[in-house]
């Protein structure tokens, strides 16, 4: 079991409030990734739970059990640190079973333990070595050996692949959501890749000032942004946001619309004017970056080549099915 | 031609690094040569370099006019004792400075160091006035205080440096997998702070072994350590360079060979938090 819930979670440093208040509730086994810019207590909010930090107000509950003031070995999780953190001066054997060591197991039943972790993760040829000797991958996955191994309540994860290069974070995102879902281990991932987030989670946490801003699937964040910071932090290139006459029109202090959502038209008379500043062909995608006169920049998405060009005239026709409105809050409205 | 060049240069800067590490170790041979020479020979201009008449006298004569043993254990003691009682306080110390620090720790690093600053003949007459007063003259236990106090801010400065370095992530992940505060320090701190330990120790010992202001003006005979012994050697009937030159190599025998065995820990720790 599994089941993480905050209530009314707090946390300052000295007179600076890094976490205002915090609320969640994180269903067994699910995939629970915290998202938002740096800054944003995401890694603060994970040091919480972990019981590496402690908290200034509120309940963290495991399981029903208020564990506030529980020491982190005895919550029952395991992390996965962004520097992975693993012992220099022990063999990955060492590292993987430290934590069944420090747990007082037989060295038989570690062993056999340390080995099953390492097949896992294709580590057999290389645990006897030390982590110096290991690549940028291989070590993650000792760091992830090391979690999984004591068959934690929840794994956390803090920033895993944002040491990897691109290649190998794409490949290690989708090994670690398989193994999470083979092991059926709720998990908590903080990361500040929207992409991440929308790949890998169950659940998306958008934090933002120390504040939850939504919790939610990734597709209802990105279908239903609560307002305006979720709709701009959600979805890449990022949603255009058009105030002024066009969004009174709609009764909203704001609309927002996504790039894929515009439809572009060559010398089109309807939808918003502009002239083309830049022109991105990716050959399975095109980007246009739109100079709308009073509206601003706009971005629009093409699936597919375009053969448009930078001082070229288009039109920008909004789907109106997918306009976003946001009153002056920033708050979403419903219609 | 390029490469032709590069060989070039590369044999050129190897001359060169052979020459200037010569230029360094030269005294420290010569002396090794002359305590092998007469009194006579020692003085000789122009001097002889190797072809001399070699003889074991000086230090016949150093053994028996003064008790190298004595001064050695003296230097043992002294070294020793001020490094251990060294290592004891700033361990503890650095340890905090480095794990927990506060907003002043920075200024209280650097009011250790600036202690550093003042020449110690400043503070001679006030420290022999009360060293007189505690009975402390001349004494072993003296020596230990004055030189582990000396050495004291470095040693501390450098065992913070490397605590420093020791991430703290990789305490938390022990802390993570259910190591207490004593099994984190015996499994996972200890492992790591082993070889900033070991240099900081090394370079301590060879500092406390060399210092020769405190120890040849708070001692005489009895606490008398290997610098007092060299000292001895430059007496009012005259220099005696072939039998100096005999007590200094006898003196810095020990630390040479010590500092042989060591170099790797000792480069590492004079250079260590220099490169990532």
């Amino acid at each position: 079991m599994g089941q993480i819930t905050l209530q009314g979670v707090q946390k300052s440093f000295g007179p600076v409030h890094i976490i205002k208040g915090a609320d969640l509730d994180i269903a067994d086994g699910s995939f629970v990734v915290f998202v938002g810019p740096s800054g944003c207590g995401k890694t603060t909010l994970l040091r919480l739970i972990a019981g590496l930090e402690d908290v200034s107000g509120g309940k963290i509950l495991i399981d029903g059990k208020n564990v506030v003031d529980t020491p982190p070995a005895k919550r029952g999780l395991s992390m996965v640190f962004q520097s992975y953190a693993l012992y220099p001066h022990m063999s990955v054997r060492g590292n993987i079973g430290f934590g069944l060591k420090m747990a007082g197991l037989a060295k038989d039943e570690i062993n056999r333990k340390v080995e099953a972790a390492a097949a896992t993760l294709n580590l057999t040829p290389y645990l006897d070595r030390k982590p110096r000797e290991l690549s940028g991958g291989q070590r993650q996955r000792v760091a992830i050996g090391r979690a999984i191994v004591r068959e934690p309540k929840a794994f956390l994860f803090d920033e895993p692949l944002s040491n990897l290069d691109a290649a190998l974070r794409v490949q290690m995102r989708i090994e670690v959501t398989r193994l999470q879902k083979q092991l059926g281990t709720t998990a908590i991932y903080v990361t500040h890749d929207q992409v991440e987030a929308m790949t890998m989670a169950d659940k998306i946490v958008v934090l933002n000032g120390g504040k939850i801003e939504q919790y939610g699937s990734p597709l209802e964040l990105y279908e239903r942004p609560a307002n305006l910071f979720v709709a701009g932090f959600i979805g890449s290139p990022k949603m255009n946001f058009v105030t002024g006459e066009p969004a009174l029109h709609k009764g909203a202090a704001t609309i927002g619309v996504r790039p894929e959502h515009l439809k572009i038209e060559r010398d089109g008379a309807g939808g918003w004017q502009g002239t083309i500043a830049v022109a991105e062909h990716l050959g399975s995608d095109t980007f246009l970056y739109v100079d709308a006169g009073a509206l601003g920049m706009l971005t629009a998405r093409y699936i597919g080549e375009l053969s448009l060009h930078a001082g070229d005239r288009v039109s920008l026709v909004p789907d109106p099915a997918r306009i976003h409105r946001f009153d002056e809050n920033g708050n979403a409205l419903r219609s | 031609m390029a490469r032709m060049a590069t060989t070039r240069r590369v044999a050129i800067s190897t001359a060169a690094a052979w020459l200037f590490g010569f230029l360094i170790f030269f005294p420290i041979l010569w002396m090794g040569l002359a305590s092998f020479k007469t009194e006579l020979e020692a003085f000789a201009v122009p001097p002889s370099f190797l072809f001399f008449h070699w003889t074991m006298e000086n230090y016949a004569t150093v053994q028996e006019r003064s008790d190298y043993l004595h001064h050695a254990m003296n230097s043992i003691i002294i070294a020793g004792g001020s490094t251990l009682i060294a290592l004891l306080i700033a361990i503890p110390a650095a340890w905090s400075m480095a794990f927990s620090p506060t907003k002043r720790t920075k200024d209280v690093l650097l009011w250790m160091l600036s202690t550093k600053m003042m020449p110690p003949v400043g503070v001679l007459v006030p420290i022999y006035l009360i060293y007189k007063s505690f009975g402390l003259l001349d004494s072993r236990i003296g020596l230990v205080f004055i030189l582990c106090l000396g050495n004291l801010p470095i040693v501390i400065w450098m065992l913070f440096t490397y605590f420093k370095e020791i991430p703290r992530d990789i305490l938390e992940a022990a802390r993570m997998d259910g190591a207490t505060i004593g099994r984190e320090l015996i499994y996972v701190l200890t492992p790591m702070a082993i070889p900033g330990l070991a240099s900081t120790l090394l370079l301590n010992l060879i500092l406390a072994w060399n210092e020769a202001f405190w120890t040849l003006n708070l001692s005489t005979s009895s606490a008398a350590p290997l610098t007092t012994f060299i000292a001895s050697y430059s007496s009012p009937e005259g220099l005696f360079w072939a039998k100096l030159s005999a007590a200094s190599t006898l003196a810095i025998a020990p630390i040479l060979v010590l500092g042989w065995f060591s170099q790797k820990q000792l480069v590492r720790g004079l250079t260590f938090g220099a490169v990532k």
